[in-house]
């Protein structure tokens, strides 16, 4: 009896000591904020906003990325509206700083990211910009589409690159109205072989089908599903498995 | 076991070794099964450099089979018979025994140490430019009287003279001495698999313990996903050759194409053959839309559908004992998942667990049993190979620890299981036994995957 007087004791003043730490972890809330105090919803973040290669020589790529958050438009100079976590190639001819603005309900916080066009090796003679053959302008200005492990669907981050994806792809047709694009559909190398031969094909159409309903003719875009046969790394790592889960455009056969 | 017991009968012997728990040394991984001591093959001439091939080759079969126990050599006489003139049968000597055993009697092989219920002997000589083994098996129950009527089986294998021929001869002796316990020979039977040694992935083919390995296809592209018919003649397989995966049928006979129409679709791949041989059942996207399983004659006429899931359906599989029904791999809960079905699609159910990602299934020449690769509770990418019963769906797991493990094939004696295991940074073909034990590497170079045990030519 006394021992389990004594047992409830114990457990009553055990609980006591939890319930007064929960308290003790629970402040009062400050006090209300004073009226010109800013909003609670903070300024938009730029986690980071980079170039790589940040030094590159005229007209070679440079690889912008760049990720906001608390933003509700994201614009880059020179390149228009973007999605708060993307990337983009960019191909200056002269050093070029890439202005970011991101705006939400918090305010408005600026970014820039720097390439340096290394001097020519030799200048230029003509004053008319280079034009590019429609191969050229497929692998400058088509960008890879990215998916989610097992997922086929365009992510909505990607729905900026596919808009300009399907802008280059216009101009690319309406310079050679012969020109047909192979759109490859990758997978990463987790999943079986076979599986994802079926993946790939779907990540392919997907695309395809997303291109079409932008006005573009199906029968310019041809599929095919590689698996898990090309990847464009072989590490072991999150990175690189989002790096091959993707569709990829090639010049048509 | 069915089969055990009705030859031990017939041979009016005890199944269990009369001595078990006073033999030192043996761990008896089949108990109950018979225990056999098959002492060394020796020649003379040209004949002599070839036996230690010989004698490893029929070692390593008994050693491999679950249907026997095989002895150890250490436990033999120092004394071996070569031939039956060299041994006598009758009552064993008084025990305990005067003097040590000389190896001359069935009883020095029949009682302990060891305790054999079957003894093999016999030589090898070079006879006109081939090689000549002769091999015997007899009973050795103490109790035989006379040798005459011990003797299971005499035979003579002949094979070209060199170490191929020696490999050869040591497998169709151990076959038939297998034979004998139900075991079925895995002799004629081969692995076609993939291999990017030449620098891009082709077909290639090998025997089923890894020699001859020769290449079947010369595309130069991605060429992969090998299949063979039930009779053993053709294999089916995708290549890119023409851009977009589609499937193509060779001979094995000849190694020529066979004609083969592809529906127009930006994937054709996958062929599982029906018993006969006659028709197929492969995925494709002819109309529009994930793959699904369609079917077709081996020559891709007669089209017809099979799935209309809207979902992923790779990797169709025949049951090869009914040809009545199939297992595929879905996407239609979610991850991959095996589902078995109709061969008209109908009665669809899921048969792997849910949880992970199971593909690869592979029937048993009986219909009874699946083995599949499954991460289970691992990571994804983390497969292991496992045996599921499809009744009951009870799974056993066969691999763990040893990297990533893919692809099982069954072999036509139902008992070895060929599969790719990828350890560190390259895969290569290994085989094992149906329950876990024994595994065994058959390639080195390059890269390979993808194997599929083919049926000896019917």
């Amino acid at each position: 009896m006394d021992y389990r007087r004594a047992l409830l004791t114990s457990t009553s003043a055990l609980l006591l000591v939890v319930a007064a730490g929960c308290k003790h972890k629970a402040p009062p809330p400050p006090p209300p904020a004073p009226v010109a105090a800013p909003p609670t919803v903070g300024k938009p973040v730029i986690n980071y906003f980079t170039a790589e290669p940040s030094t590159i020589s005229s007209g070679q790529p440079s690889s912008l990325r760049w990720s906001v958050t608390d933003a509700t438009n994201v614009q880059i100079e020179s390149i228009g509206q973007v999605s708060p976590n993307g990337r983009r190639a960019v191909y200056p001819t002269s050093t070029t700083t890439y202005h970011m603005t991101a705006t939400g309900a918090g305010g408005t916080t600026e970014g820039d990211a720097l390439v340096t066009v290394a001097a020519a090796p030799a200048p230029a003679p003509t004053t008319t910009a280079p034009t590019l053959t429609p191969a050229e302008m497929l692998a400058r200005q088509v960008q890879d589409i990215h998916f989610d492990y097992d997922k086929s669907d365009i992510r909505p981050e990607d729905q900026s690159i596919l808009q300009a994806n399907a802008t280059a792809l216009k101009t690319i047709f309406s310079m050679d109205n012969s020109f047909v694009v192979t759109i490859e559909g990758h997978a990463d190398e987790r999943g079986s072989a076979e599986y994802n031969i079926g993946l790939g094909d779907r990540r392919a159409a997907a695309v395809r089908d997303a291109l079409v309903t932008t006005g573009l003719a199906a029968e310019k875009m041809k599929t095919v599903s590689y698996g898990k046969e090309r990847p464009v790394c072989t590490d072991a790592t999150e990175d690189c498995y989002a790096r091959n889960r993707r569709a990829h455009f090639s010049a048509g056969q | 076991m069915r089969i055990l017991l009705s030859a031990c009968i017939l041979l009016g012997l005890p199944c269990l070794s009369p001595a078990q728990g006073q033999i030192n040394g043996v761990i008896d991984k089949n108990p109950g099964k018979p225990h056999v001591a098959v002492p060394d093959f020796r020649a003379t001439g040209a004949a002599a450099p070839l036996m230690a091939v010989f004698n490893t080759t029929v070692a390593n079969d008994l050693q491999s089979a679950p249907v026997v126990n095989f002895i150890p050599k250490t436990l033999y006489p120092l004394q071996v018979p070569q031939q039956p003139s060299e041994l006598v049968a009758g009552v064993a000597p008084a025990s305990p025994r005067a003097t040590t055993p000389q190896g001359t009697r069935l009883t020095d092989w029949s009682l302990p140490p060891v305790a054999a219920n079957f003894l093999g002997i016999g030589y090898g000589a070079e006879s006109r430019g081939s090689l000549v083994a002769f091999g015997w098996l007899y009973s050795a129950a103490p109790t035989i009287p006379f040798l005459q009527g011990a003797q299971v089986f005499g035979k003579i294998y002949t094979a070209t003279l060199d170490e191929a021929g020696a490999v050869d001869a040591g497998h169709r002796y151990a076959a038939d001495i297998l034979a004998q316990f139900g075991g079925k020979s895995l002799v004629g039977t081969r692995i076609v698999f993939v291999s990017d040694r030449t620098g891009s992935k082709e077909i290639w083919v090998m025997n089923w313990d890894g020699t001859g390995q020769k290449q079947l296809t010369h595309y130069g592209s991605i060429t992969t996903f090998p299949s063979a018919s039930p009779d053993g003649r053709m294999v089916a397989f995708t290549t890119y050759a023409s851009g977009t995966p589609a499937i193509q049928i060779f001979s094995l006979d000849s190694g020529r194409k066979l004609p083969f129409y592809n529906q127009r679709a930006s994937l054709n791949s996958f062929v599982t053959f029906t018993p006969d041989s006659k028709n197929i059942i492969f995925s494709s996207t002819a109309n529009g839309g994930a793959a699904q399983l369609y079917g077709a004659s081996v020559d891709g006429s007669g089209f017809h559908r099979i799935t209309a899931s809207g979902a992923i359906e790779v990797e169709p599989k025949i049951n090869p004992k009914t040809g009545a029904d199939l297992v595929d791999v879905s996407g239609r809960s979610g991850l991959p998942q095996i589902y078995r079905m109709s061969i008209e699609g109908t009665d669809v159910q899921r048969l792997s667990a849910g949880t992970g990602e199971a593909t690869n299934p592979a029937w048993s020449p009986d219909g009874a049993h699946i083995a599949f690769a499954w991460t289970r509770g691992f990571e994804p990418g983390n497969y292991n190979i496992f045996v599921m019963d499809v009744s009951s769906q009870q799974t056993t797991q066969l691999t763990a620890n040893e990297g990533r493990n893919e692809n099982p094939s069954w072999a036509p004696d139902a008992t070895h299981i060929v599969y790719a295991s990828k350890r560190g940074r390259q895969s290569q073909i290994w085989t094992m036994n149906a329950d876990g034990t024994g595994k065994h590497q058959l390639t080195q170079a390059g890269n390979n995957e993808k194997p599929f045990w083919v049926n000896a030519e019917q």
